[in-house]
């Protein structure tokens, strides 16, 4: 099974068994929902912003090992960052996974100097783990499933 | 159909029938677990359709050449051989669609629209796939028709303790003949029978049922059938809907366009006869064609020799995972393998479905994981997500070996 080994990395499985950051938290917290129709994960991502700052960050939902250890990451990597630094992490990340804002069937069309510009200079830490994701283009969607819905929370707020 | 089919099938004389499964993938032989996604075909089903375009594709009862007349043969040959295949008196009775799905979706907006209005009952069950579901709600929010729901008992059968209440008034009662996720075979005509009492019409999803077990609508006694081409070894793009002959043509038509008019002026239209007036369009001509020789390859092993097959290799499979994985694996729908269909959903070792499946995968063993289409009812099982492997006539022991060899490896991988 040598093919699975860049997906399970040991890292992964960690933060799949012992999920950081589970839990809820009360308002005035904000309250996102995020799901991957394909496999029926279902995530919710609660996030606490203060003075522009992430202050606190919980997951809740079930879903694949890929989903849960992907969020526990992330929760990890943003807790204490600016809301700008979030997004940059964001952004990172999603290169990361090969997602370019123009390359899935068409979505915005737009910014394609994004992702060159700003993906170097954010270390991503642990995140490193999840780069083998890329070859099991199915499981992306897993992977990236709380990031997308931790920025629909992040759009919202600032809606 | 066969009296005399042989009690075993020749399960690897039927693979090689099925170009596909002589592939290898990821070095492996595929082991196809996922029929109740969608079914293989076999080479006659293949050639049929291929012959179609290469001898005689044109378009059907619109041309007065010899080959136009061969191609509307040919489909109308087909509808004769669906029609016979679950015991229709009339091949005028089957509607061609695109899929099950559409069937449902024109029955929801064609005898729904002109048969229910605010505050009519229509009942579904807990058990339905999205496609009898869906059209409904969508119907409750044009014309707002209440929807009443059946519910399930701990071992996967429809509970049936307050049907006559349900059906008590209600105009419409729609269920699934064979459930896609607990393979529970539900009683139709216990149902219909109770629904009929009431005045209701039965509309019934086979789309699992017609594939796996001999069906005549005459014997279920139901109004309206829905099922699909392609998880019964025909192509995709072609479902069935069949109907009496006198709820169809009261029904007023679903889509419009050409082929389904006799007249048109710049002041209206008046429809075709059955099934034509359902019937918009060009239709699937070849995959008509794909459906017939799928039909005729079906009868050649014969209905009654598949579903004995499958009664076995579903005991098989429900033994060997319960001695191998007992209390770590959940086997959903009813213990009895007479009683279900060969569609295995399970939980094993709190490992997610996807996580299962990915490891399978790499086996190149296939089978299907999430909510199957049936959100409700993984609710009512209380589970987001499954792995499900659902069996067919070209499955034997050892694909059920494989897939517990592979769960083995799984459970290995995600042990806590």
């Amino acid at each position: 099974m040598t093919g699975l080994e860049d997906l399970y990395r040991e890292i992964i499985l960690d933060h799949y068994r012992s999920p950081r950051n589970r839990g809820e938290l009360e308002p005035p917290a904000h309250r996102a929902e995020g799901f991957n129709p394909l496999c029926g994960d279902e995530i919710v991502v609660y996030l606490d912003i203060r003075d522009d700052v992430v202050a606190d960050v919980a997951i809740g939902g079930q879903g694949c090992s890929i989903s849960q250890a992907s969020a526990s990451m992330m929760t990890a990597a943003i807790k204490g960052k600016t809301v700008a630094e979030t997004r940059n992490i964001i952004r990172s990340f999603k290169a990361l996974m090969s997602v370019h804002e123009n390359e899935l069937g068409g979505g915005d069309g737009v910014d394609d100097d994004s992702t060159e510009v700003e993906a170097e200079e954010v270390d991503l830490g642990d995140l490193e783990a999840l780069r083998g994701v890329v070859k099991f283009p199915v499981r992306i969607k897993c992977a990236t499933l709380s990031w997308n819905t931790v920025t629909q929370a992040l759009d919202d707020i600032s809606a | 159909m066969s009296e005399s089919s042989p009690a075993n099938l020749d399960i690897a004389t039927i693979k090689k029938d099925f170009p596909l499964l002589g592939q290898d993938v990821r070095g492996g032989r595929i082991v196809y677990l996922d029929s109740a996604n969608t079914s293989q075909k076999p080479s006659s089903v293949l050639d049929a359709m291929d012959d179609f375009y290469r001898t005689i594709n044109a378009n059907v009862g619109r041309g007065t050449y010899d080959i136009a007349e061969r191609a509307s043969a040919a489909m109308e040959g087909a509808r004769a051989k669906v029609a016979r295949f679950i015991g229709a008196s009339k091949a005028s009775e089957v509607v061609f669609t695109k899929n099950a799905t559409e069937s449902m979706n024109l029955v929801a907006q064609s005898w729904g629209r002109a048969n229910l209005s605010a505050g009519d009952a229509v009942v579904l069950t807990h058990m339905e796939h999205h496609a009898n579901i869906v059209p409904w709600h969508m119907l409750a929010a044009e014309i707002g028709i209440e929807l009443r729901w059946i519910s399930i008992t701990a071992d996967g059968q429809l509970d049936l303790t307050d049907l006559d209440r349900l059906v008590d008034g209600a105009k419409l009662v729609s269920f699934t003949a064979m459930s896609n996720v607990l393979g529970t075979l539900t009683p139709v005509r216990q149902i219909t029978d109770a629904a009929h009492a009431t005045g209701a019409t039965v509309l019934v999803d086979a789309s699992q049922l017609v594939p796996h077990v001999a069906t005549s609508v005459k014997d279920l006694d139901v109004d309206l059938m829905a099922f699909t081409g392609h998880k019964m070894l025909g192509p995709t793009g072609i479902g069935v809907l069949w109907g009496r002959e006198e709820i169809l043509d009261a029904m007023p038509p679903f889509l419009g366009g050409g082929a389904m008019i006799t007249t048109v002026t710049t002041e209206g239209f008046t429809t075709a006869e059955l099934p034509f007036k359902f019937e918009a369009g060009t239709p699937p001509v070849a995959e008509a064609v794909g459906l017939g020789a799928a039909v005729d390859y079906l009868n050649s092993v014969g209905m009654e020799a598949i579903r004995r097959h499958e009664v076995e290799i579903t005991a098989y499979a429900l033994r060997s995972l319960t001695e191998r994985f007992g209390d770590t694996i959940t086997i959903h729908g009813p213990a009895e393998p007479g009683a279900r269909g060969g569609v295995l959903s399970f939980e094993v070792a709190d490992m997610h479905p996807h996580d299962v499946t990915q490891v399978l995968d790499e086996n190149a063993i296939c089978c299907r994981a999430g909510h199957h289409c049936a959100k409700p009812l993984m609710k009512e099982l209380g589970v987001p997500a499954s792995t499900r492997a659902s069996l067919y006539l070209y499955n034997d022991e050892s694909d059920v070996d494989a897939l517990g060899d592979a769960l083995v490896q799984a459970i290995d991988l995600f042990a806590l």
